[in-house]
């Protein structure tokens, strides 16, 4: 499986996804430059995190304008997956492929930190190889993660199964404040209607190899395999 | 053509959470100002365009406005001012 990831101006996390793909995954990685307006044949196509643009007028706003993102929009509704990590969530969200826009954290303050999510739908593409409910670790790197949409939308996600992540309290910790961010509904991750589109603003791609801590990040990746095997 | 000079104010829309505009309120209230309820933190652009006229620079801004400057999920906009520069 071929995996083509986006660098924009900014792209900072383009290299980590590489690694993740190529090294941990064991498939094909290329990098596709924002100004091109060829996919290269890329099966998954991964918008990494970073600062694109310098998050000018909004995070994800002119990124979302970039020639390439006309590929990656057709390619999407053709049903081709579509990965878009911290920055490349907010990315997705400007350019219409997932609701809801994410807004500066409640805190006002950037977040790094490993955090405890839920799996709240194991039964997407994205999601096949862990299981319901499950508790994972996964670490989160941002100043503008809170999800935020109208309470129409929200229960049109929470009804269709379109909340695939959720931040939740980490069972050994006494967490008043588990939420990192004031996100609604507590949403740290989510796919379109069709479900080929996912955006989440915890960080996959930097929990796949033991020696970085826990690689509960390489079953997202494991899933689009499993997926295509089956 | 003429050119116009627009100004443009984009603000969070009302009702979502605002903590940029809490912070800054509780800061006024610091400083002695008890009657302020609160503040909305916003953007304000001035876009300077050739247009036929004021009507027409203010139609494309406003679309302008509804395709980019603003995020139609999250903001409300307000066109403020058109004039010719």
């Amino acid at each position: 499986m071929k995996f083509g990831i986006v660098t924009f101006p900014g792209s900072n996390c383009d290299y980590d996804a590489y690694r993740a793909v190529v090294d941990a995954l064991g498939e094909d990685a290329v990098y596709l430059w924002h100004k091109d307006h060829d996919l290269q044949g890329s099966d998954v196509i991964i918008l990494p995190g970073g600062f694109s643009y310098g998050d000018y007028l909004r995070a994800g706003a002119i990124a979302a304008l970039s020639p390439i993102m006309n590929e990656v929009v057709q390619h999407a509704r053709r049903g081709g997956p579509v990965i878009g990590i911290c920055n490349g969530f907010q990315i997705a969200c400007e350019a219409r492929l997932l609701p809801g826009a994410l807004l500066r954290n409640a805190s006002l303050k950037f977040v790094c930190a490993p955090i405890t999510l839920r799996v709240e739908n194991a039964s997407t593409r994205f999601t096949g190889s862990y299981r319901e409910q499950q508790l994972i670790t996964l670490p989160i790197a941002h100043g503008d993660g809170r999800y935020s949409a109208d309470e129409e939308a929200l229960d049109r996600l929470e009804g269709e199964g379109q909340v695939v992540f959720r931040y939740a309290p980490d069972p050994l910790q006494a967490a008043e404040s588990y939420n990192p961010n004031g996100s609604m509904r507590d949403i740290a991750g989510i796919v379109s209607r069709e479900g080929n589109v996912l955006g989440m603003m915890p960080h996959p791609e930097r929990a796949v190899e033991p020696a970085l801590g826990r690689p509960d990040g390489l079953a997202l990746f494991e899933s689009l395999l499993q997926r295509v095997a089956a | 053509m003429t050119r116009f000079r627009v100004a443009i104010h984009v603000v969070p829309r009302r009702g979502l959470l605002d903590p940029q505009g809490k912070a800054v309120a509780d800061a006024l209230r610091t400083l002695g100002f008890a009657g302020v309820e609160a503040v909305h933190v916003g953007r304000h652009l001035v876009v300077e365009l050739e247009a036929a006229g004021a009507d027409a620079a203010r139609r494309a801004t406003r679309e302008m406005c509804e395709r980019l400057l603003a995020n139609p999920v999250t903001e409300d906009f307000h066109i403020a001012d058109v004039a010719q520069a």
